[in-house]
């Protein structure tokens, strides 16, 4: 696939982030407060569509574009690594209200200090894999 | 035409578009997780030298990279080529209590009505801005590796797969989010 196709995908994101205002801190401290559906519309929209998408997919074998399998890898089950780390995502979510999504899609709205959101998020990623073997996972 | 692009939109519309994202990337062999990005980065700054963690061919992640730049590009283009036309329609029993902790109203300040000055206007910055960015920045960077993906991954990608994982990492996201927004972010505002 050409470079161009993974930047226009990028850009469409990066659009619909915006206009669903999904990079807004203030409706991620409103999804957390419970105090609009607004979120969990997008989410459960998203989701609901995504499963139909996926069981179709797999029911009728639908092949990506060179004609190799879909990504669909299952996740190795466990529950410490998805719980603890998790929940440090889930508190960093709700401080910075940005996900690693809108982190980038807010650098181009011009919010300079979202970039060291990013650099930290960088040294956090860093952080784990260095600390990787002790963790329990 | 123009007032129907420049937004906001509804959620639903925003859902299916969402899950269109996560289906061309699909088509295209790949799959939808932004934060591995950040892995890739470490990797490009030569940490796979000295850890095996990142020794990993960083090319192959080449179009996720080129992904995250266009979604800079994106939100470029949303908010300064087809600005909305209102400032973020938060509900007013958030804004009432956002109001008791000191952060101002979307709109109510110049600049972005997207994020409070408070924590992100350069012009305003404090303790808690600091620990904001940096806190806030490396538990999203290391919480995300541990979980093995972040919302794109687990939350859209994941619970669209059922993957029973990605369950567990949601619950955890909103365990982490709850403590943070009722707990801990009203003694981090006190800190302005």
């Amino acid at each position: 696939m050409h470079y161009f196709t993974y930047l226009t995908i990028g850009a469409f994101f990066g659009f619909v982030m915006t206009k669903s205002e999904a990079v807004s801190w203030y409706r991620i401290q409103e999804m957390f407060r419970f105090e609009s559906f607004h979120m969990y519309g997008i989410i459960g929209t998203a989701v609901i569509v995504g499963a139909i998408g996926i069981a179709l997919a797999k029911r009728f074998d639908w092949k990506a574009i060179h004609g190799e399998e879909l990504r669909l890898r299952p996740k190795d089950f466990s529950v410490p690594r998805y719980l603890y780390g998790g929940i440090l995502f889930g508190l960093g979510w709700a401080l910075t209200g940005a996900c690693p999504g809108p982190m980038f899609v807010l650098l181009g709205q011009g919010i300079w200090l979202i970039g060291a959101v990013i650099l930290s998020s960088i040294l956090g990623t860093f952080t784990y894999g260095v600390l990787r073997d002790r963790l329990p996972h | 035409m123009l007032e129907t692009i420049s937004g906001p939109w509804h959620w639903s519309v925003s859902g299916i578009a969402i899950a269109a994202v996560m289906f061309m990337l699909l088509y295209a062999g790949k799959e939808f997780g932004v934060s591995s990005n950040l892995r890739t980065a470490c990797t490009i700054a030569g940490a796979g030298r000295k850890y095996p963690f990142f020794d990993i061919d960083w090319r192959a992640q080449q179009w996720n990279l080129l992904f995250v730049g266009g979604s800079v590009f994106g939100g470029f283009l949303a908010y300064y080529v087809f600005p909305s036309p209102e400032p973020v329609q938060i509900s007013s029993e958030t804004i009432d209590y956002l109001r008791s902790v000191g952060v101002s109203a979307p709109g109510e300040q110049v600049g972005s009505s997207y994020v409070p000055a408070e924590l992100f206007a350069l012009s305003e910055f404090s303790l808690a801005t600091l620990l904001t960015v940096v806190v806030g920045g490396f538990l999203i960077g290391f919480g995300a590796r541990w979980a093995g993906g972040c919302t794109s991954g687990h939350a859209i990608s994941g619970l669209s797969n059922l993957q029973l994982p990605s369950l567990i990492a949601v619950i955890g996201f909103f365990i982490g989010g709850l403590a943070m927004s009722w707990l801990i972010l009203p003694l981090i505002l006190q800190l302005q």
